[in-house]
């Protein structure tokens, strides 16, 4: 049956009134070459046919020793997690419409709103954005709104940002009058140093995004960029890795404290790495916390603990005005998309890690990076290219292009980390690396001993 | 309904009111009885820096009640003078003296500020009984 509620009585009035002969007609602006014409869909097929088919397509991945990063990251999952998160009260993809109707989701998502504020050490998260990348196109447009120093609408945005991150930053805001200005990173450390921001000093910039660790995994001087920035009224985005606050300075208290005020003005990032399976790319969720004098600028839903008239206590959708529902074409965002399920497990995650758990976890794939950079960067032709140092992630140089050393590996079932020799010429042969506390001795070993038979095979066929 | 209208101020069709501070053309601007009564009770309050220059009809405040937002628009060209800082801590002002301690912000305003362009407070208030038909 179709679900479509109108008559054929209606369709023929509601067409007579607008003065349309058919429903058709009102696709005549599209030409026809670009129309969709008959879309190819399969019959459907039933729960025992389609369970196959996904299980056939799954087993064409194997199950490669993955040491990829590059912003989504493979991490334990303790079991619970996903137990939980597909319970039926908590499996539904949106904060419900009748909102206050739904407490135990709105608990969920205030806990996890003062997880996250706990983690970066801001004074307020909203419920999540789609993912690493949107989060930092709206902290973009929220910095431009927000700093009442700038009228320039201009963003600098450092080439050690995540290049995926800043292209969608450009797709989503670039079209909104923003400009973003590209600053070089050091060749020697993988940084963005203070030298390559100093001919922005005393222009007007709305924000300065820093993203820490960096795309190449060095960890940035993130006390004296974030000095300029507010020295120059440049409000600063902090894009982080949730899982490295657990060791690393919460970005509120980046820099020094200045009239009462310190650290990045807003945070966001990625955060699929609190329990979130990497799932061939999605879905993820991005999170966003701020100051409270920037809260009315926030993008995205934000649940409050509030008392009801008989002074129990509840929780309530709160600074709706923001929202669309409300200010329609002003709203703080478009893009309101919020990933309840996947906020539900990364709040069930650091519930059972606590911040013991999560430090054990950053802890372990600090080691296990540092221990994965020492065995590889023994293989002949293979050497760090950054000085600088690093969190989970790092770049390797090799001696010849790293796409032909990457499918060999694959063959052997090794995923051996990102090339990038296209999005950064300049660097090289480079290639990112990542080890997690998944990666075990034996799994560096074997990735170790791998690389250096494919590089010395190829050498010897050479 | 709430819907207070003082015969010694001017009106726009956006519901401020402006009063004249001194002749020499600083003004004084506010929301009317009958906008804060529909808005509700307001939570926030955001005016424009001192120093910023408006067109008339410019968006460039903001009050906000729990479930509504609206923007305020200068109802003539100036220069912002002088704002209402108790605002930020009492937006209940707002509701509670609407033309006294309620008033959002200074203009200083040009000679060439239109001011015939404003409704007188019997004009005001044909026009809301127009408006509620």
């Amino acid at each position: 049956m179709a679900f479509i509620p109108h008559t054929s009585d209606d369709i023929a009035r509601m067409l007579e009134v607008i003065g349309v002969r058919s429903i058709e007609d009102l696709f005549d602006e599209i030409p026809a070459a670009l129309r969709a014409g008959t879309l190819s869909v399969p019959s459907p097929l039933s729960e025992m046919e389609i369970g196959r088919l996904m299980t056939e397509r799954a087993a064409t991945d194997g199950r490669p020793l993955n040491f990829i990063g590059a912003g989504a990251y493979e991490h334990h999952i303790p079991a619970p997690v996903w137990a939980i998160a597909t319970r039926g009260e908590f499996y539904s993809a949106y904060t419900p419409y009748q909102a206050e109707a739904s407490q135990g989701t709105l608990q969920l998502i205030y806990e996890y709103q003062s997880m996250m504020c706990a983690l970066t050490g801001m004074e307020v998260s909203n419920a999540s954005l789609y993912d690493g990348a949107s989060a930092l196109a709206e902290a973009c447009l929220m910095a431009v709104r927000s700093n009442r120093s700038s009228t320039s609408r201009r963003i600098l945005m450092p080439r050690a940002v995540n290049p995926t991150y800043a292209q969608v930053a450009q797709a989503i805001a670039g079209n909104q009058d923003i400009n973003f200005v590209p600053v070089d990173f050091d060749r020697a450390t993988g940084r963005t140093l203070l030298e390559a921001l100093k001919p922005y000093g005393g222009q007007d910039s709305a924000a300065l995004v820093l993203q820490q660790p960096n795309f190449f995994g060095s960890l940035e001087e993130v006390d004296a960029l974030t000095d300029w920035a507010h020295a120059n009224k440049i409000m600063l985005i902090a894009v982080v890795n949730p899982t490295s606050l657990a060791l690393l300075k919460p970005p509120a208290l980046w820099g020094s404290k200045v009239d009462g005020a310190q650290g990045a003005d807003i945070v966001c990032g990625e955060g699929q790495a609190l329990g979130v399976p990497l799932a061939s790319g999605g879905p993820y969720f991005g999170f966003m916390a701020t100051r409270m004098q920037y809260v009315r600028q926030m993008p995205g839903r934000i649940v409050g603990r509030t008392v009801d008239v008989e002074g129990r206590p509840g929780f309530s959708l709160t600074l709706q005005a923001r929202e669309q529902h409300i200010r329609r074409s002003k709203a703080t965002s478009n893009i309101c998309t919020n990933q309840g399920l996947m906020v539900t497990a990364a709040t069930i995650y650091m519930s059972l890690l606590g911040p013991q758990g999560l430090e054990a976890v950053a802890q372990a794939s600090m080691q296990r990076t540092a221990d994965l950079i020492a065995a590889l960067a023994q293989v002949p032709g293979v050497k760090r290219a950054f000085t600088a140092p690093h969190f989970h992630e790092a770049v390797l140089l090799l001696d010849r292009p790293p796409a032909a050393v990457l499918a060999a590996l694959s063959r052997r079932g090794i995923l051996g980390g990102l090339d990038l020799s296209e999005r950064y010429p300049e660097l090289g042969h480079a290639l990112l690396v990542c080890a997690t506390e998944t990666k075990l001795g034996v799994d560096i070993e074997s990735y170790a001993a791998a690389l250096a038979d494919v590089m010395g095979a190829s050498r010897a066929a050479a | 309904m709430s819907n207070n209208i003082p015969g010694d101020l001017k009106y726009t069709k956006s519901h401020e009111w402006v009063r004249q501070v001194q002749p020499n053309g600083a003004i004084e601007i506010g929301i009317t009885d009958h906008a804060q009564s529909a808005l509700g009770d307001l939570v926030f309050v955001e005016v424009p820096d001192v120093g910023r220059t408006l067109k008339a009809g410019e968006a460039c405040a903001v009050v906000e009640s729990v479930k509504a937002a609206s923007d305020v628009y200068s109802p003539l060209a100036g220069k912002v003078i002088a704002i209402n800082d108790v605002l930020a801590s009492k937006p209940e002002l707002l509701n509670e003296d609407p033309y006294g301690a309620g008033w959002l912000f200074r203009l200083e305003t040009g000679a060439s500020a239109n001011a015939a362009a404003l409704m007188s407070a019997s004009a005001y208030e044909t026009f809301l009984a127009e408006e509620s038909k």
